[in-house]
């Protein structure tokens, strides 16, 4: 292949990884903007999304297609319903305390990840696609679901930011967000706000999954990557800012795809970790973060 | 009618407010006075349930309010204007004003009051919270508050760093709102506004209501001020 169609190649592969990362990491993004929570467990929601993604097409006697779709209802509902218990059981009891709620979330991130590893075990599982077709291209075929997982990514994020700007509920989290003191004395009840925005951000990581699943396989270990490359979108982008996310989220997943392609994947990795301490020196707020 | 019982208050193992007594009646101003760290603040604040009070009770209209979750407070019709007024910055002006209706399920009948209190506020409707100028962030801060149509207002040192026409602007409406029958409590440094506004005055020292005075009863040069302000 000459090197136009195996840039585009590359490209193409870099903007599916974009959208489930730009997914991912709005969710990251979200939870620590409106909490101040640094959610380490947030790549095990992701990964519990894939698990649940998996048994729900095992087991439904459905076609692959409508087992696919229930698998996106039901696993980020499931996890939602986690992270809210998570939250009101565990960090609502921390306060919210930033560094207490880093060790908890690591506890949540090794009780998640021990719990899949006893009831799913240790193997990688498919989960199959819910339909099969390829787009031609004069030099390659290109899977069909892989654009869908993008152009359902860029729905679902379209979703959010309505969600975020044109909402009540939206409202009442961006004024918990600035102040929630403030927003407690103006009668929003911050503990319910602190569970939804725990929840979505969970919930997001997980219809994440579900749409990457048919892709990758579902792993007890898969939540590691997801973690990672959400913390370098979000400090790059700028911690608790939606906008510096998906932006930040774009180049990540297309220089991760071009990079992996051309070179390797482990340099496309160095590069972007290089990014980030480039970022926390040189603008530690992050590109679209606000000053501390 | 607010009352406030022989509260204790304060943050953690830090005791600000000490058997502290107070009230504030319908249609009257009353102003708190007192040094820096005399527990002005503190006391909106455990009005407000967002410090805890330790022992002691607060009543709005004989039900006790302090043992409220602070979000259920603004809901009972007590509204707060913060020190350094504490908008939501990068909200609009529309949406901080949204907040305050939101508060307590008050229609655009409340919206539309608080426009023409504050006509400036009606131009800047889609302008970002934090760009506006200090006198008109002021005035957002009192409109949000103002959404709730609360029986009592605290006010906290609301003509804090504004320039004299702004000052000027605020004492009308606090007066108009008083004649409303709104219970103000009102913070405050400046004796010539205090002097204007303030039906009551109750100067405050250590965490306590040390002297309570009625308006009347208070000269510019009154010891008073010398003694618990400083001035």
């Amino acid at each position: 292949m000459s090197f136009g169609p195996f840039l585009l190649l590359a490209l193409l592969e870099g903007t599916v990884m974009a959208a489930v990362l730009a997914l991912t990491a709005v969710g990251l993004s979200l939870v620590f903007g409106v909490m101040r929570v640094v959610n380490v467990a947030h790549g095990e929601f992701f990964m519990v999304g894939a698990v649940l993604a998996w048994f729900v097409t095992t087991y439904l006697p459905f076609p692959p297609a409508l087992s696919w779709l229930v698998a996106l209802i039901i696993a980020p509902l499931i996890v939602a319903a986690i992270a809210a218990l998570a939250d009101t059981l565990i960090l609502k009891r921390l306060t919210y305390d930033p560094e207490a709620t880093i060790v908890a979330t690591i506890g949540i991130l090794y009780m998640l990840q021990q719990a899949v590893l006893t009831l799913y075990g240790p193997d990688a599982r498919p989960v199959p696609a819910p339909f099969e077709w390829r787009i031609q291209t004069p030099w390659f075929g290109y899977s069909g679901y892989k654009l869908f997982v993008v152009a359902a990514s860029g729905a679902i994020l379209t979703a959010v930011w309505l969600f975020m700007t044109r909402s009540r509920a939206g409202l009442v989290m961006r004024a918990t967000q600035v102040d929630r003191d403030i927003a407690r004395a103006f009668g929003i009840n911050v503990d319910r706000v602190y569970a939804g925005t725990f929840a979505l951000g969970a919930g997001l990581a997980a219809v994440a999954a579900v749409l990457i699943v048919p892709i990758q396989q579902a792993h007890y270990l898969m939540g590691h990557d997801p973690l990672l490359l959400s913390f370098v979108v979000v400090i790059i982008g700028g911690l608790g800012s939606i906008r510096g996310t998906l932006v930040a989220a774009l180049v990540i997943g297309l220089s991760d795809g071009v990079i992996s392609m051309f070179f390797s994947p482990t340099l496309a990795k160095i590069l972007a970790t290089l990014l980030v301490a480039m970022v926390l020196v040189f603008r530690p707020q992050g590109l679209f973060g606000a000053k501390a | 009618m607010l009352r406030i019982d022989g509260i204790t208050a304060g943050y953690g193992a830090v005791t600000v407010l000490r058997d502290l007594s107070f009230q504030a009646a319908p249609g009257q101003v009353t102003c708190i006075m007192g040094r820096n760290g005399a527990g002005k603040s503190t006391l909106m604040k455990a009005i407000m349930g967002l410090v805890p009070v330790q022992s002691g009770q607060i009543l709005l209209n004989g039900q006790p309010i302090h043992t409220l979750p602070a979000h259920q407070i603004p809901k009972r019709g007590i509204a707060y204007v913060p020190q350094g007024r504490r908008l939501f910055g990068p909200l609009t002006v529309a949406e901080n004003i949204e907040i305050g209706l939101m508060a307590r399920n008050t229609g655009p009948d409340r919206r539309e009051f608080v426009l023409t209190l504050f006509p400036r506020l009606r131009e800047r409707l889609d302008q970002v919270a934090s760009t506006l100028s200090g006198g008109e962030q002021q005035m957002l801060a009192i409109a949000r508050a103002l959404c709730l149509d609360p029986a009592v207002l605290l006010l906290d040192e609301p003509t804090e760093g504004l320039q004299p026409s702004m000052i000027g602007l605020i004492r009308d409406v606090v007066l108009r709102l008083r004649d409303a029958g709104l219970a103000t409590v009102l913070v405050e440094q400046r004796v010539d506004a205090v002097l204007r506004m303030a039906d009551r005055v109750a100067f405050m020292a250590h965490g306590r209501v040390e002297a309570e005075v009625q308006r009347a009863e208070l000269a510019p040069e009154s010891s008073l001020f010398q003694r618990f302000v400083g001035v």
